[in-house]
């Protein structure tokens, strides 16, 4: 049987969902065997998301245009994309900075007005990425096949999302210890 | 004491007269989904999380969808309360209430004991299919013991009822209408001006989510307590005071 | 009087300029209400002539009465937009000065109420109406004659009766048109009621954007009050029955029952759910009454004609949009669409041709120019998913996309809803975000699809009449009209 190819991708995060991933702990050993890490910031030096990738954790919010770019490419490579944690799924705290309406009230607030006299708005074109007008969840800017909620998902509830779909089934989750938010 | 019987989910129910849908569906531990309702106070069928479908009532053979919190049971009514448009419905009841607030769970005094949270769970939320609104919404912590975050507040009135008709001092109301609704103290004012409030915490009590709290809880700590409302209006009803 | 020139200074001509047209007269001018083509205004009429009197509107000064009639434009009473009328609700509009009750008194005014408490018979009185067939003219059509025998039948000596005037359709001003030019008639056709179901007290509860019809209202009230057909013992009879006044404060939900009650009250203006309907627990917990202006103004013309006269009795429009000819009018119940909106009002302006016609309000739903020769009775609009509804119609040419249009009314239930319900607070916002959506052409089939699945949420879902209706708009253009929602999908996907 040929090994699944597995990322994990990382946009507007805490990576607390990666970090809950790496509690998955000797199961880890296990999910090697099973799957292959194509692409992952915790789990493999690779640089550019590669093709043709069976299963991809989407841990956080889409919050600027390299986050954007990479989303992109990730559902164009992917057969199965799964919402990893709740600021990929609702925005959740990087969210939170869309109450404020708009990238530049957030950079005001953040860079001068919470300044201490000499702040100055971060501006790097090609170099900083540009903020979003909103930071928004992952199935608002592509189609997502699975959802895993949670601030983080608890381990378990990773793995209850991973065997299946390294067998090549879609999960079913429902009830709190699988489907809860926070 | 007269008796009707009615049939729930297939199952023959006898109830006395005068017991609504949402009773006699508890009392034969068939569950049905509630937010703003709550035992001790009145009933306003507001969140439509507990609508049911009706038939057989009043000669009436097609279903009808009915709040279990309002309706009376009668003889012979033909009551469903899962079916996949009344579970449709809940689920889009449901994403509108995370999508008009700002609900972080994670960063939530009642994550985990939150009413709302289980009920996103219970309808099988996980994830909106509504954009999200992200209003620009207030805190109010003007109060030396309590704090009162609309964020979080879904307009379950709960707070309203029991300051109004447990407490007496009738501190909250809904002001403005529409998307615009918000709980208001007093006249609009800060809960902390507001003269008649008797720093009771029933409103604390009752809240269904992290909205109203206890300025000393922090994250996960805030808990609600609608049994002590229970005990004190069974204590009022039947004239028991002993513990 | 008879030869009197009559001014029509109710809202609409008022707003032509009309009350210039009376302060600058030498002649004696009787004010009176609606003459019916509003779009014709100011109107005047002497006997059976109706006067244009708009050819003189554009003169630099402002023109005297007279300058006004040596150009005035007369319109004949064989044109169609009044031969085809069938006047019963406002066969005293533009005739009597609504101001004077001798006038209305020399006209029949409160005859009928004379005659029913000379018969002191209740219940012959409600099985006249409730055997002429009349239905609640407020939209809902539900049976005059059952609604009247459901209070009369409540037990307890307190009885209400309510008047709903809190009109709020847009494009709808029947109601106001009847309370500004003829207000005897409704409070003759209340106290009918009132003596039938057994009720003291009355309200009218009208909306605070009616000033002149308050204003009349009010005139109305206290001259009945002192010639003894209001108040105690009307008409040397045993009966009493006052009115109050209660003027909204611009809800549009107050017009739902329930919530007008609570208004009434001095609460909150929210609906709560039925049962308890009001003719068991309405006002103050009385058994209550509730009956729309144009159901009331019924009364007096049915009990004066009988049942067999009456026939199927009238429905009054109020007819606005893209037609030649606008205002209000009350045609025989049954009359097709095609009549209303093509023969009297002269059809769609020039070159263009009428697409669709709205009834009901953001309550109802559109009939497509295929479907004109409907007639318009209660069960013939429902069955093309559109409403009888309060009167208001609104013809829509074919520069209008119909996605606008439902657009326009989701805007309009979104800033009415009162918020007590989920489905109806927010369910209305995320329904104008995806219609926007679409308008903007970012939209796609999946949004369409959710579009459909939300408003049949809302309205299962929500806990009024307001919320349960707001998309019927929605609903009804994507029946008839699919191809305006399909458009925009083409042109989103080209953008992309």
């Amino acid at each position: 049987m040929t090994k699944a190819r597995l990322a994990t991708v990382w946009l507007a995060g805490c990576s607390g969902c990666h970090m809950s991933f790496l509690d998955l702990d000797e199961w880890l050993l296990e999910l090697a065997d099973l799957a292959d890490i194509v692409y992952s910031p915790v789990g493999s030096d690779q640089k550019l998301y590669p093709e043709n990738v069976d299963v991809a954790l989407v841990e956080g919010g889409v919050a600027n245009t390299d986050n954007l770019e990479l989303l992109q490419r990730v559902r164009a490579s992917t057969r199965i994309l799964v919402s990893f944690g709740d600021c990929a799924i609702t925005a959740n705290i990087p969210g939170m900075r869309n109450m404020l309406r708009g990238s530049d009230p957030v950079l005001r607030r953040a860079y001068l007005e919470l300044a201490d006299g000499s702040g100055q708005l971060p501006k790097a074109p090609g170099i900083v990425p540009e903020l979003l007008e909103r930071v928004l969840p992952v199935h608002e800017l592509v189609p997502v096949e699975v959802y895993l909620p949670g601030c983080p998902p608890p381990a378990e509830r990773i793995r209850a999302a991973l065997e299946p779909l390294l067998r090549g089934e879609l999960p079913q989750l429902s009830g709190s210890d699988q489907i809860r938010f926070g | 004491m007269s008796v009707c019987t009615l049939r729930i989910n297939e199952r023959d129910v006898a109830v006395p007269t005068g017991t609504t849908l949402l009773e006699a569906a508890r009392q034969a531990s068939i569950p049905i989904p509630t937010l703003c309702f709550l035992e001790g106070l009145s009933a306003v069928a507001a969140c439509r999380l507990c609508l049911v479908e009706v038939s057989g009532a009043d000669g009436r053979e097609e279903p009808r969808l009915l709040a279990a919190c309002v309706t009376t049971a009668t003889e012979g009514m033909r009551v469903q309360t899962h079916t996949p448009r009344l579970q449709e419905i809940r689920r889009t009841v449901v994403e509108l209430l995370f999508t008009e607030g700002n609900h972080v769970c994670a960063i939530c005094v009642a994550n985990g004991h939150c009413e709302l949270q289980n009920m996103a769970v219970e309808v099988g939320m996980d994830h909106s299919r509504l954009p999200y609104r992200f209003p620009d919404r207030r805190v109010d912590l003007s109060h030396a013991q309590f704090g009162l975050d609309h964020n979080r507040c879904i307009l379950c009135t709960r707070c309203v009822r029991v300051c109004d008709e447990v407490e007496g001092a009738h501190v909250w109301d809904v002001g403005w209408r529409g998307e615009h609704c918000q709980i208001i103290s007093g006249l609009g004012e800060p809960w902390g001006a507001v003269e008649a409030c008797t720093h009771c915490g029933k409103c604390v009590d009752v809240c269904p989510t992290g909205a109203l709290f206890h300025k000393a809880d922090t994250n996960e700590e805030k808990h609600g307590h609608p049994e002590r409302l229970q005990a004190l209006v069974h204590a009022r009803t039947h004239q028991e005071w002993s513990p | 009087m008879g030869d009197c020139l009559r001014l029509c200074t109710a809202a609409s001509c008022r707003s032509r300029g009309a009350l210039a047209l009376l302060e600058n007269s030498d002649r004696p001018v009787k004010q009176v209400g609606c003459l019916g083509p509003c779009s014709e205004g100011p109107l005047a009429a002497m006997g059976d002539q109706l006067l244009s009197l708009q050819p003189a509107e554009n003169e630099s000064l402002g023109p005297t009465l007279e300058a006004a009639l040596a150009k005035s434009r007369e319109i004949s009473a064989e044109e169609p937009f009044l031969k085809l009328q069938r006047r019963l609700v406002l066969a005293r509009c533009g005739v009597v000065d609504p101001g004077c009750i001798h006038d209305a008194l020399s006209q029949g005014a409160y005859q009928q109420l004379q005659a029913v408490l000379a018969a002191d018979d209740p219940s012959a009185v409600i099985e006249t109406v409730r055997r002429s067939g009349l239905r609640g003219r407020g939209g809902a059509g539900y049976p005059t004659g059952l609604k009247w025998a459901t209070v009369a039948a409540m037990p307890g000596a307190h009885k209400v009766v309510v008047c709903n005037a809190d009109e709020g359709d847009p494009g709808a001003f029947m109601d106001r048109t009847l309370m500004e030019g003829d207000p005897h008639t409704l409070l003759e056709g209340m106290a009918i009621a009132a003596f039938a179901v057994g009720a003291q007290q009355g309200y009218i509860y009208v909306r605070a954007e009616y000033p002149l019809a308050i204003e009349r209202l009010r005139t109305a009230i206290a001259a009945a009050e002192t010639h003894g057909w209001l108040g105690t013992a009307i008409s040397g009879s045993r009966i009493s029955f006052a009115i109050e006044l209660r003027v909204g404060a611009g809800a549009y939900v107050c017009g739902e029952e329930t919530a007008l009650i609570h208004s009434i009250e001095g609460r909150r203006g929210v609906p709560r759910p039925r049962p308890p309907y009001p003719a068991e627990h309405g006002v103050f917990g009385l058994p209550t009454l509730i009956n729309n202006v144009e159901t009331f103004g019924n009364i007096p013309a049915l009990l004066h004609l009988g049942v067999e006269a009456y026939g199927e009795g009238t429905k009054v429009f109020s007819l606005t949009g893209h037609v030649q000819r606008s205002g209000v009018l009350e045609v025989p119940m049954g009359t097709p669409l095609r009549t209303i909106v093509e023969t009297m009002s002269g059809g769609a302006p020039p070159g263009r041709s009428i697409k669709a016609v709205q009834t009901g309000g953001p309550s109802g739903g559109c009939v497509p120019a295929s479907a004109l020769d409907t007639p318009v009775d209660y069960d013939s609009l429902k069955a093309l998913g559109t409403i009888m509804g309060s009167g208001g119609m609104v013809v829509l040419d074919d520069t209008t996309n119909m996605v606008d249009l439902a657009a326009f009314f989701i805007a309009f239930s979104r800033e009415e809803s009162c918020g007590k319900c989920i489905p109806c607070r927010s369910g209305t916002v995320q329904l104008e975000m995806l219609l926007r959506k679409l308008l903007e052409r970012r939209g796609n089939a999946a949004d369409l699809s959710q579009l459909e699945s939300l408003c049949h949420t809302v309205a299962d879902a929500s806990l009024c009449g307001l919320g349960q209706s707001a998309p019927k708009p929605v609903l009804s253009t994507l029946r008839h009209f699919r191809s305006d929602y399909l458009e925009l999908l083409q042109l989103a996907e080209v953008a992309r």
